[in-house]
Protein backbone atom coordinates (compact mmCIF):
# COMPACT_ATOMS: atom_id res chain seq x y z
CA UNK A 1 0.00 0.00 0.00
CA UNK A 2 2.93 2.39 0.96
CA UNK A 3 3.77 2.38 -2.91
CA UNK A 4 0.79 3.33 -4.53
CA UNK A 5 1.66 7.39 -3.88
CA UNK A 6 5.14 7.11 -5.21
CA UNK A 7 5.06 9.55 -8.08
CA UNK A 8 3.15 11.70 -5.26
CA UNK A 9 5.45 11.41 -2.49
CA UNK A 10 8.53 12.05 -4.76
CA UNK A 11 7.00 15.37 -5.97
CA UNK A 12 6.64 16.43 -2.29
CA UNK A 13 10.51 15.40 -1.75
CA UNK A 14 11.38 18.78 -2.03
CA UNK A 15 9.48 20.22 1.02
CA UNK A 16 11.17 21.91 3.40
CA UNK A 17 11.41 20.91 6.65
CA UNK A 18 11.83 23.07 10.08
CA UNK A 19 13.68 22.25 13.03
CA UNK A 20 11.25 20.63 15.53
CA UNK A 21 8.30 22.84 16.94
CA UNK A 22 9.12 25.88 14.26
CA UNK A 23 6.72 25.92 11.21
CA UNK A 24 9.01 26.20 7.88
CA UNK A 25 7.36 29.57 6.17
CA UNK A 26 9.58 30.00 3.03
CA UNK A 27 6.93 31.69 1.08
CA UNK A 28 6.15 34.57 4.12
CA UNK A 29 5.78 37.19 1.59
CA UNK A 30 3.25 35.92 -0.99
CA UNK A 31 1.50 33.85 2.00
CA UNK A 32 0.82 37.57 3.60
CA UNK A 33 -0.62 38.63 0.43
CA UNK A 34 -2.67 36.16 0.05
CA UNK A 35 -3.66 36.69 4.13
CA UNK A 36 -4.39 40.51 3.39
CA UNK A 37 -6.77 38.93 0.08
CA UNK A 38 -8.37 36.54 2.26
CA UNK A 39 -8.98 38.74 5.77
CA UNK A 40 -10.44 41.73 3.06
CA UNK A 41 -12.84 39.02 1.38
CA UNK A 42 -14.23 37.97 5.06
CA UNK A 43 -14.47 41.71 6.37
CA UNK A 44 -16.50 42.40 3.14
CA UNK A 45 -18.30 39.00 2.10
CA UNK A 46 -18.16 36.02 4.88
CA UNK A 47 -18.41 38.10 7.79
CA UNK A 48 -21.85 40.14 6.87
CA UNK A 49 -23.03 37.19 5.42
CA UNK A 50 -22.60 34.58 8.00
CA UNK A 51 -24.33 37.70 10.69
CA UNK A 52 -27.27 37.59 7.89
CA UNK A 53 -27.69 33.57 8.25
CA UNK A 54 -27.27 33.69 12.38
CA UNK A 55 -30.27 36.08 12.22
CA UNK A 56 -32.47 33.69 11.19
CA UNK A 57 -31.81 31.68 14.52
CA UNK A 58 -30.20 28.74 12.72
CA UNK A 59 -26.48 28.64 14.42
CA UNK A 60 -25.45 28.95 18.23
CA UNK A 61 -26.84 27.28 20.96
CA UNK A 62 -29.64 24.92 20.27
CA UNK A 63 -31.72 23.75 23.26
CA UNK A 64 -31.64 19.64 22.66
CA UNK A 65 -34.59 17.66 21.19
CA UNK A 66 -35.21 20.38 18.99
CA UNK A 67 -35.27 20.28 15.28
CA UNK A 68 -32.61 21.40 13.43
CA UNK A 69 -32.60 24.57 11.40
CA UNK A 70 -32.69 25.13 7.76
CA UNK A 71 -28.99 25.72 7.85
CA UNK A 72 -28.17 22.84 9.98
CA UNK A 73 -29.41 20.41 7.49
CA UNK A 74 -27.65 21.65 4.87
CA UNK A 75 -24.55 21.25 6.38
CA UNK A 76 -25.95 17.83 7.61
CA UNK A 77 -26.42 17.02 3.81
CA UNK A 78 -23.09 18.00 2.74
CA UNK A 79 -21.01 16.16 5.19
CA UNK A 80 -22.73 13.02 4.66
CA UNK A 81 -21.58 13.32 0.83
CA UNK A 82 -18.11 13.78 2.14
CA UNK A 83 -18.41 10.37 4.64
CA UNK A 84 -17.23 7.68 1.41
CA UNK A 85 -14.32 10.07 0.29
CA UNK A 86 -13.04 9.72 4.48
CA UNK A 87 -13.92 6.15 4.32
CA UNK A 88 -11.67 5.35 1.44
CA UNK A 89 -9.00 8.03 2.74
CA UNK A 90 -9.60 5.37 6.60
CA UNK A 91 -8.86 2.46 4.40
CA UNK A 92 -5.67 3.71 2.38
CA UNK A 93 -4.50 4.75 6.28
CA UNK A 94 -4.77 0.93 7.25
CA UNK A 95 -7.28 1.97 10.04
CA UNK A 96 -10.42 0.10 9.76
CA UNK A 97 -12.39 1.25 12.32
CA UNK A 98 -13.15 4.59 11.56
CA UNK A 99 -14.14 3.00 7.84
CA UNK A 100 -16.44 1.25 9.36
CA UNK A 101 -17.93 3.36 11.32
CA UNK A 102 -18.01 6.45 8.61
CA UNK A 103 -19.78 3.42 6.87
CA UNK A 104 -22.77 2.63 9.31
CA UNK A 105 -23.19 6.52 9.68
CA UNK A 106 -23.47 7.07 5.88
CA UNK A 107 -25.67 4.26 5.22
CA UNK A 108 -28.18 5.42 8.51
CA UNK A 109 -27.74 9.13 7.57
CA UNK A 110 -28.48 8.71 4.05
CA UNK A 111 -31.78 6.09 4.78
CA UNK A 112 -32.91 7.35 7.89
CA UNK A 113 -31.76 10.78 7.86
CA UNK A 114 -33.54 11.07 4.51
CA UNK A 115 -30.60 11.63 2.42
CA UNK A 116 -28.14 12.94 4.89
CA UNK A 117 -30.64 15.79 5.75
CA UNK A 118 -30.79 14.86 9.50
CA UNK A 119 -28.48 13.32 11.55
CA UNK A 120 -29.81 9.86 13.81
CA UNK A 121 -26.66 8.40 13.37
CA UNK A 122 -25.21 10.97 15.61
CA UNK A 123 -27.54 11.39 18.25
CA UNK A 124 -29.39 7.89 18.35
CA UNK A 125 -26.78 5.46 17.20
CA UNK A 126 -23.70 7.28 18.64
CA UNK A 127 -21.59 7.57 15.39
CA UNK A 128 -20.47 10.54 15.00
CA UNK A 129 -18.32 11.67 11.85
CA UNK A 130 -14.73 10.70 12.19
CA UNK A 131 -12.95 13.25 9.93
CA UNK A 132 -9.87 12.39 7.88
CA UNK A 133 -8.50 13.72 4.54
CA UNK A 134 -6.11 12.64 1.96
CA UNK A 135 -3.85 15.15 3.81
CA UNK A 136 -4.15 12.76 6.91
CA UNK A 137 -3.37 9.98 4.42
CA UNK A 138 0.03 11.27 3.72
CA UNK A 139 1.16 11.78 7.23
CA UNK A 140 0.43 8.42 7.76
CA UNK A 141 2.67 7.31 4.79
CA UNK A 142 5.35 9.52 6.38
CA UNK A 143 5.25 12.34 4.04
CA UNK A 144 6.46 15.61 6.36
CA UNK A 145 4.04 18.57 6.19
CA UNK A 146 6.55 20.78 4.18
CA UNK A 147 6.08 24.53 4.17
CA UNK A 148 3.24 26.38 5.36
CA UNK A 149 0.97 28.47 2.84
CA UNK A 150 -2.19 30.27 3.09
CA UNK A 151 -4.21 29.62 0.20
CA UNK A 152 -6.72 32.68 -1.42
CA UNK A 153 -10.21 31.50 -0.15
CA UNK A 154 -8.92 28.24 1.49
CA UNK A 155 -7.13 29.64 3.74
CA UNK A 156 -4.55 28.13 6.04
CA UNK A 157 -2.71 24.96 4.84
CA UNK A 158 0.83 22.99 4.22
CA UNK A 159 2.50 21.82 0.86
CA UNK A 160 0.80 18.40 2.28
CA UNK A 161 -2.34 19.22 2.87
CA UNK A 162 -3.15 21.41 -0.67
CA UNK A 163 -1.55 17.84 -2.28
CA UNK A 164 -4.14 16.27 -0.09
CA UNK A 165 -6.83 18.48 -0.56
CA UNK A 166 -6.58 18.41 -4.78
CA UNK A 167 -6.45 14.14 -4.47
CA UNK A 168 -9.43 14.63 -2.08
CA UNK A 169 -11.29 16.71 -4.65
CA UNK A 170 -10.44 15.10 -7.85
CA UNK A 171 -9.48 11.50 -7.22
CA UNK A 172 -10.85 9.59 -4.55
CA UNK A 173 -14.29 10.22 -3.94
CA UNK A 174 -16.28 7.07 -4.81
CA UNK A 175 -19.50 9.13 -5.49
CA UNK A 176 -17.99 10.87 -8.61
CA UNK A 177 -19.32 7.96 -10.76
CA UNK A 178 -22.73 7.77 -8.66
CA UNK A 179 -24.00 11.09 -8.45
CA UNK A 180 -24.95 13.16 -11.31
CA UNK A 181 -23.68 16.98 -12.47
CA UNK A 182 -26.25 18.80 -10.45
CA UNK A 183 -26.35 16.34 -7.81
CA UNK A 184 -22.53 16.93 -7.11
CA UNK A 185 -23.49 20.81 -7.82
CA UNK A 186 -25.81 20.49 -5.02
CA UNK A 187 -22.80 18.86 -2.58
CA UNK A 188 -20.37 20.95 -3.04
CA UNK A 189 -23.20 24.52 -2.59
CA UNK A 190 -24.31 22.41 0.71
CA UNK A 191 -20.64 22.20 1.45
CA UNK A 192 -19.83 26.13 0.95
CA UNK A 193 -22.91 26.85 2.93
CA UNK A 194 -21.83 25.03 5.52
CA UNK A 195 -18.22 26.90 5.72
CA UNK A 196 -20.48 29.80 6.49
CA UNK A 197 -22.33 28.71 9.16
CA UNK A 198 -19.03 27.58 10.90
CA UNK A 199 -17.87 31.32 10.11
CA UNK A 200 -20.94 32.04 12.28
CA UNK A 201 -20.50 29.67 14.67
CA UNK A 202 -17.25 30.66 15.78
CA UNK A 203 -17.80 34.39 14.78
CA UNK A 204 -16.22 35.90 17.72
CA UNK A 205 -13.04 33.44 17.98
CA UNK A 206 -12.87 34.02 13.89
CA UNK A 207 -13.29 37.96 14.62
CA UNK A 208 -10.70 37.85 17.13
CA UNK A 209 -8.25 35.81 15.35
CA UNK A 210 -8.58 37.90 12.38
CA UNK A 211 -9.35 41.10 12.75
CA UNK A 212 -8.32 41.76 16.46
CA UNK A 213 -5.06 40.63 16.48
CA UNK A 214 -2.13 42.63 16.22
CA UNK A 215 -0.26 39.81 13.79
CA UNK A 216 -3.29 38.13 12.58
CA UNK A 217 -0.74 36.31 9.78
CA UNK A 218 0.94 34.74 12.31
CA UNK A 219 -2.04 34.00 15.03
CA UNK A 220 -3.33 32.00 11.90
CA UNK A 221 -0.10 30.46 11.09
CA UNK A 222 -0.19 29.46 14.57
CA UNK A 223 -3.17 28.41 14.98
CA UNK A 224 -3.82 26.29 12.09
CA UNK A 225 -0.38 24.53 12.79
CA UNK A 226 -1.37 23.21 16.79
CA UNK A 227 -4.85 22.41 15.72
CA UNK A 228 -3.73 20.10 12.66
CA UNK A 229 -0.93 18.83 14.27
CA UNK A 230 -3.38 17.68 17.36
CA UNK A 231 -5.38 16.51 14.32
CA UNK A 232 -2.80 14.11 13.35
CA UNK A 233 -2.26 13.23 17.00
CA UNK A 234 1.10 14.47 16.68
CA UNK A 235 2.96 15.06 20.25
CA UNK A 236 3.32 18.86 20.70
CA UNK A 237 5.91 19.91 22.98
CA UNK A 238 4.52 21.82 26.33
CA UNK A 239 5.20 25.11 27.41
CA UNK A 240 6.74 24.88 31.06
CA UNK A 241 7.02 28.26 32.55
CA UNK A 242 8.70 26.47 35.79
CA UNK A 243 12.36 25.13 34.12
CA UNK A 244 13.78 28.40 32.86
CA UNK B 1 -2.69 7.65 40.36
CA UNK B 2 -1.20 9.65 42.87
CA UNK B 3 2.68 9.00 42.49
CA UNK B 4 4.49 12.29 41.76
CA UNK B 5 5.41 13.77 38.43
CA UNK B 6 8.44 12.34 37.04
CA UNK B 7 10.56 14.77 37.70
CA UNK B 8 9.75 16.00 40.83
CA UNK B 9 11.04 12.44 41.88
CA UNK B 10 14.16 12.62 39.62
CA UNK B 11 14.88 16.58 41.81
CA UNK B 12 14.44 14.50 45.03
CA UNK B 13 16.01 11.67 44.12
CA UNK B 14 18.98 14.20 42.88
CA UNK B 15 19.09 15.88 46.20
CA UNK B 16 19.48 12.82 48.15
CA UNK B 17 22.34 11.89 45.97
CA UNK B 18 23.75 15.24 46.69
CA UNK B 19 23.56 14.31 50.38
CA UNK B 20 21.61 17.62 50.24
CA UNK B 21 19.26 19.77 52.06
CA UNK B 22 16.04 17.87 52.25
CA UNK B 23 14.55 20.58 54.04
CA UNK B 24 14.18 22.15 50.84
CA UNK B 25 11.63 19.64 49.51
CA UNK B 26 7.99 20.74 49.74
CA UNK B 27 6.00 19.51 52.81
CA UNK B 28 3.21 18.24 50.42
CA UNK B 29 3.14 17.95 46.68
CA UNK B 30 0.13 18.09 44.66
CA UNK B 31 -1.41 14.84 44.18
CA UNK B 32 -3.26 13.93 40.48
CA UNK B 33 -6.82 14.12 42.52
CA UNK B 34 -6.02 17.71 43.76
CA UNK B 35 -5.17 18.67 40.51
CA UNK B 36 -8.28 17.98 39.06
CA UNK B 37 -10.15 19.34 41.74
CA UNK B 38 -8.60 22.51 41.44
CA UNK B 39 -9.34 22.39 37.96
CA UNK B 40 -13.21 21.52 38.38
CA UNK B 41 -13.49 24.46 41.28
CA UNK B 42 -12.17 26.92 38.49
CA UNK B 43 -14.38 25.39 35.76
CA UNK B 44 -17.34 25.80 38.03
CA UNK B 45 -16.72 29.25 38.98
CA UNK B 46 -16.38 30.38 35.25
CA UNK B 47 -19.65 28.27 34.48
CA UNK B 48 -21.62 30.08 36.87
CA UNK B 49 -20.56 33.59 35.54
CA UNK B 50 -21.42 32.73 32.17
CA UNK B 51 -25.01 31.78 33.49
CA UNK B 52 -25.23 34.58 35.98
CA UNK B 53 -26.32 36.87 32.90
CA UNK B 54 -24.48 39.78 33.91
CA UNK B 55 -23.59 43.05 31.60
CA UNK B 56 -19.81 41.94 29.69
CA UNK B 57 -17.85 44.66 31.86
CA UNK B 58 -19.03 43.09 35.10
CA UNK B 59 -18.42 39.70 33.80
CA UNK B 60 -14.46 40.51 32.53
CA UNK B 61 -14.63 41.67 36.21
CA UNK B 62 -15.16 38.52 37.63
CA UNK B 63 -13.01 36.50 35.28
CA UNK B 64 -10.22 38.93 36.21
CA UNK B 65 -11.28 37.92 39.86
CA UNK B 66 -12.00 33.58 39.01
CA UNK B 67 -7.93 34.42 37.02
CA UNK B 68 -6.26 35.95 40.31
CA UNK B 69 -7.66 33.52 42.50
CA UNK B 70 -7.04 30.27 40.19
CA UNK B 71 -4.12 30.99 37.59
CA UNK B 72 -0.62 31.96 38.12
CA UNK B 73 -0.47 35.27 36.50
CA UNK B 74 3.09 36.12 36.81
CA UNK B 75 3.81 32.72 35.50
CA UNK B 76 1.89 33.27 32.50
CA UNK B 77 2.67 37.18 31.86
CA UNK B 78 6.44 36.65 32.14
CA UNK B 79 6.06 33.11 29.65
CA UNK B 80 4.28 35.44 27.36
CA UNK B 81 6.61 38.05 27.11
CA UNK B 82 9.66 35.99 26.60
CA UNK B 83 13.44 37.19 27.39
CA UNK B 84 12.58 40.72 27.80
CA UNK B 85 10.40 39.99 31.29
CA UNK B 86 14.35 39.46 32.43
CA UNK B 87 15.36 42.76 31.57
CA UNK B 88 12.28 44.52 33.38
CA UNK B 89 12.27 45.79 36.88
CA UNK B 90 9.84 44.42 39.52
CA UNK B 91 7.44 47.75 39.20
CA UNK B 92 7.09 47.47 35.43
CA UNK B 93 6.59 43.60 35.26
CA UNK B 94 3.76 44.45 37.54
CA UNK B 95 2.24 46.98 35.82
CA UNK B 96 2.76 44.40 32.34
CA UNK B 97 1.14 41.60 34.46
CA UNK B 98 -1.87 43.46 35.74
CA UNK B 99 -2.52 45.17 31.83
CA UNK B 100 -2.61 41.27 30.82
CA UNK B 101 -4.63 40.28 33.48
CA UNK B 102 -7.67 41.97 32.50
CA UNK B 103 -6.81 41.25 28.65
CA UNK B 104 -6.96 37.85 29.39
CA UNK B 105 -10.73 38.18 30.70
CA UNK B 106 -11.76 40.51 28.08
CA UNK B 107 -10.90 38.30 25.38
CA UNK B 108 -11.35 35.08 26.73
CA UNK B 109 -14.14 35.99 28.97
CA UNK B 110 -15.88 36.83 25.42
CA UNK B 111 -14.92 33.63 24.11
CA UNK B 112 -16.35 31.57 26.84
CA UNK B 113 -19.76 33.14 26.15
CA UNK B 114 -20.22 30.77 23.51
CA UNK B 115 -19.72 27.79 26.54
CA UNK B 116 -23.19 29.42 27.62
CA UNK B 117 -26.00 26.30 28.69
CA UNK B 118 -22.86 23.88 28.00
CA UNK B 119 -21.24 21.31 30.01
CA UNK B 120 -17.50 20.87 30.89
CA UNK B 121 -16.40 17.50 32.29
CA UNK B 122 -13.33 17.69 34.13
CA UNK B 123 -11.30 14.58 34.12
CA UNK B 124 -7.78 12.92 35.25
CA UNK B 125 -4.86 14.45 35.82
CA UNK B 126 -1.21 13.15 34.42
CA UNK B 127 2.23 13.86 35.32
CA UNK B 128 3.62 16.57 32.51
CA UNK B 129 6.88 18.13 32.67
CA UNK B 130 6.94 19.43 36.26
CA UNK B 131 3.78 20.17 36.61
CA UNK B 132 -0.06 18.02 36.02
CA UNK B 133 -2.38 18.41 33.09
CA UNK B 134 -6.01 17.50 33.86
CA UNK B 135 -7.99 16.86 30.95
CA UNK B 136 -11.71 17.81 30.71
CA UNK B 137 -14.31 17.72 27.84
CA UNK B 138 -17.00 20.83 26.84
CA UNK B 139 -20.07 19.61 25.78
CA UNK B 140 -21.68 22.33 23.65
CA UNK B 141 -25.05 22.50 21.85
CA UNK B 142 -24.99 21.05 18.83
CA UNK B 143 -21.32 20.97 18.13
CA UNK B 144 -18.98 17.68 18.65
CA UNK B 145 -17.28 17.96 22.14
CA UNK B 146 -14.27 20.29 22.48
CA UNK B 147 -11.27 18.82 24.29
CA UNK B 148 -10.12 21.18 26.76
CA UNK B 149 -6.72 20.13 28.13
CA UNK B 150 -5.15 22.41 31.76
CA UNK B 151 -1.86 22.91 33.01
CA UNK B 152 -1.69 23.07 36.54
CA UNK B 153 1.54 23.38 38.93
CA UNK B 154 1.50 24.06 42.64
CA UNK B 155 5.07 26.01 42.45
CA UNK B 156 3.27 29.14 43.90
CA UNK B 157 2.40 27.14 47.60
CA UNK B 158 -1.20 26.75 45.92
CA UNK B 159 -2.73 24.53 43.02
CA UNK B 160 -2.75 27.70 40.27
CA UNK B 161 -3.14 26.78 36.10
CA UNK B 162 -0.89 28.58 34.04
CA UNK B 163 -1.54 27.19 30.48
CA UNK B 164 -5.08 25.46 28.62
CA UNK B 165 -4.94 23.63 25.50
CA UNK B 166 -8.24 23.80 23.44
CA UNK B 167 -8.06 21.06 20.48
CA UNK B 168 -4.54 21.01 20.15
CA UNK B 169 -4.46 25.05 20.81
CA UNK B 170 -2.03 26.24 23.22
CA UNK B 171 -3.25 29.84 24.59
CA UNK B 172 0.53 30.54 25.82
CA UNK B 173 1.90 29.75 22.35
CA UNK B 174 -0.74 32.28 21.05
CA UNK B 175 0.04 34.52 23.61
CA UNK B 176 3.18 34.48 23.12
CA UNK B 177 3.36 35.19 19.78
CA UNK B 178 0.62 38.05 20.03
CA UNK B 179 2.15 40.01 22.44
CA UNK B 180 5.60 39.90 20.56
CA UNK B 181 3.73 41.08 17.79
CA UNK B 182 2.05 44.25 20.00
CA UNK B 183 5.80 44.82 21.44
CA UNK B 184 7.10 45.06 17.67
CA UNK B 185 4.20 47.21 16.60
CA UNK B 186 5.22 49.69 19.49
CA UNK B 187 8.95 49.15 18.60
CA UNK B 188 10.08 47.54 21.61
CA UNK B 189 8.36 50.75 24.20
CA UNK B 190 7.04 48.49 27.22
CA UNK B 191 4.72 51.23 28.44
CA UNK B 192 3.68 51.45 25.09
CA UNK B 193 2.78 47.81 25.05
CA UNK B 194 0.94 47.93 28.60
CA UNK B 195 -1.22 51.28 27.46
CA UNK B 196 -2.04 48.75 24.30
CA UNK B 197 -3.08 46.27 26.38
CA UNK B 198 -5.39 47.83 28.66
CA UNK B 199 -7.64 49.03 25.86
CA UNK B 200 -7.28 45.37 23.88
CA UNK B 201 -9.12 42.14 24.37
Amino acid sequence: MRLVPVVLVLGLAGCAAAPPGEIADPYEPMNRRVHAFNKALDANLVRPASRMVKGDGASGPRPPGQPPGVLQMVGNFGSNLSLPGKVVNSLLQGRPEPAVRNTFRFAVNTTLGLGGLFDPAGSDFALPEIDTDFGETLHVWGVPSGAYLELPLLGPSTERDLAGKIVDFALIDPLDNVLTDDQKLAGTAARVVSKAGERAQFGSTVDSVLHESADSYAQTRLLYTQHRRYELKQEEDAIDPYAE
Amino acid sequence: MTHMPNSTRRGFLGMIAAGGALAVTPAHAMTAGEASAAIRRAVDEVLGIISSGRPPAQMYAAFAGVFQRHADVDAIARSALGPAARQMDAASFARFRDAMTGYIARKYGRRFQEFLGSRIEVGTARPLKSFWAVESTAYLNGRSPMQVEWHISDKTGQPRFFNLIIEGVNMLASEREEITAMLARRKGDMAALIADLQQAG
